[in-house]
């Protein structure tokens, strides 16, 4: 597995819980569209990709995250920052 | 042509489908007369005001309401300008004056109202590079100065001290940070452990901002807000407040002690390009200010009747935003938009006024029924409220 792979694995556990319709979920999944999450779940959702990772995803960046590969990838930005 | 109202068609299909069951409109109630602080005339019926945010009943205030015409006769209508330009006028400067010795602070900036406090202050402290990191349940007013300065922002989750903690520790340490937070939230009327957050704020290097909105003139000995009574006004950077709510008026403003505070007048933008408030504004806003700082038997029947009002509801059997009377609002949480549609208007039939609230403005997509009392009700008006509130909750099935 890639760095890559694993944070999405990890990122795909993280959903799992969230993921109270069963909904299948990859890469292109959007979160808004086919989770229908509303804010407080996003809110609560974020605060775990947050801890999980120990990063900080600011609503800036959240406005621009749409799908699951996204985020992924944001994570991966952001942990290389550190 | 691409109808740029398209977008609203959701929100209207929603409106007309609540409206068609022949529902007042919750949002365009008119009063056709206001008899006092708490009683009003709508629809020709006489109903009780329990949703207007008037706190400590100034309205009708003899003093206040004289204060206002002396100063609308001795300097007109109006100041058709800018504060920096030609709106600046004497019962400006007084307020401010009321205003710093209401705060015992050092500054005072008077805004033309309490939104545009907040977002002239916020946008203006916290810029492109800086971080505003705030209660996800703020006001809308915070969001938007937060937008319109283009900060980074950060949500935590509603009053939780480690959320906070955590997210300020993952902050890069050189930059700006702005800690945005509210005396009292609103919607649910909840009080912030503001002496946790504002420590953990401080220990992090940030400034802290509070919004006393709905606390002014009732909590904290002398009346200051949620940040006194917990002991911590001294470490906040800056309180923002409202003149629409326990002043009776409108208006907004920012108390500070920064000793580079006055600046923030030439850098402000809602501050600078847009007309000053009325001469009778600011006289009625002072003199009010002035009154609330003796205001202590009304602030003691205010906390009284939010006490009786929480207890009776509770009683009633009605879901409530909090467990114990924390403020002078109390929110009666509803099933759903539906029920709470239903339930608002049978409470207006029956001559009582109270706010339907829905999402975007509510946390968790709630509908509430949010009532916030007035030191003017008296004993025997909040017995009157609770009987109202059980025959429409027992008439919507609400209650059992």
């Amino acid at each position: 597995m890639t760095d890559r792979d694993q944070s999405l694995a990890r990122v795909l556990a993280i959903i799992e819980p969230f993921n109270k319709k069963g909904i299948e979920v990859d890469e292109n999944t959007r979160f808004a569209q086919d989770l229908e999450w509303d804010s407080l779940t996003v809110l609560d959702f974020v605060a775990s990709v947050e801890d999980e990772f120990d990063v900080l995803i600011t609503m800036n960046m959240q406005a621009e995250i749409e799908t699951v590969g996204q985020l992924v990838d944001s994570v991966e930005t952001l942990s290389a920052d550190k | 042509m691409n109808d740029l109202l398209a977008k609203f068609d959701p929100i209207i299909e929603q409106r007309e489908t609540l409206l068609s069951t022949g529902l007042t409109d919750p949002f365009g109630l008119v009063m056709e007369r206001v008899e006092s602080p708490t009683v009003a005339i709508c629809n020709g019926n006489r109903t009780i005001l329990l949703g207007t945010y008037n706190y400590m009943g100034m309205t009708f205030d003899a003093d206040v309401v004289a204060a206002g015409k002396k100063a609308l006769d001795e300097f007109g209508s109006g100041t058709t300008g800018s504060r920096v330009l030609n709106g600046t006028y004497q019962g400006h400067k007084e307020c401010e004056a009321a205003l710093r010795e209401f705060y015992a602070m050092d500054h005072a900036m008077v805004f033309s109202t309490g939104y545009q406090a907040n977002l002239g202050i916020i946008s203006t402290l916290a810029g492109k590079d800086d971080y505003v990191i705030l209660d996800v349940d703020s006001h809308a007013s915070i969001y938007d100065g937060c937008a319109l300065g283009n900060a980074q922002i950060v949500a935590f989750r509603h009053n939780d001290v480690d959320a906070l903690e955590k997210r300020l520790k993952r902050l890069p340490q050189e930059t700006g940070k702005l800690v945005v937070l509210e005396g009292v939230y609103s919607m649910l009327g909840d009080v912030a452990p503001l002496k946790e957050m504002v420590a953990v704020s401080k220990a992090a290097g940030a400034m802290v901002l509070v919004d006393e909105a709905h606390s002014m003139g009732f909590i904290g000995e002398n009346g200051r807000g949620v940040a006194e009574a917990q002991g911590v006004i001294d470490d906040v950077d800056f309180i923002i407040g409202t003149f629409s709510k326990s002043v009776g008026t409108v208006g907004g403003f920012c108390v500070s002690n920064h000793p580079k505070f006055e600046i923030l007048r030439l850098v402000c933008r809602p501050y600078v390009f847009t007309a000053s408030l009325p001469p009778s504004v600011v006289a009625t806003a002072t003199t009010s200010i002035r009154k609330l700082m003796h205001g202590g038997n009304k602030r003691a029947h205010l906390i009284e009747n939010s006490k009786r009002l929480h207890g009776g509801l509770k009683e009633l059997g009605f879901t409530l935003g909090t467990d114990q009377p924390q403020s002078a609002i109390i929110a009666v949480i509803m099933p759903d938009l539906e029920t709470g549609a239903a339930m608002w208007q049978a409470l207006l039939n029956e001559g009582l006024y109270v706010n339907l609230a829905r999402p975007p403005a509510t946390p968790a997509g709630m509908t509430l029924l949010r009532c916030s009392l007035c030191a003017e009700h008296s004993t025997e008006q909040v017995a009157e409220i609770l009987g109202k509130f059980a025959i429409a909750g027992r008439a919507t099935g609400c209650i059992a």
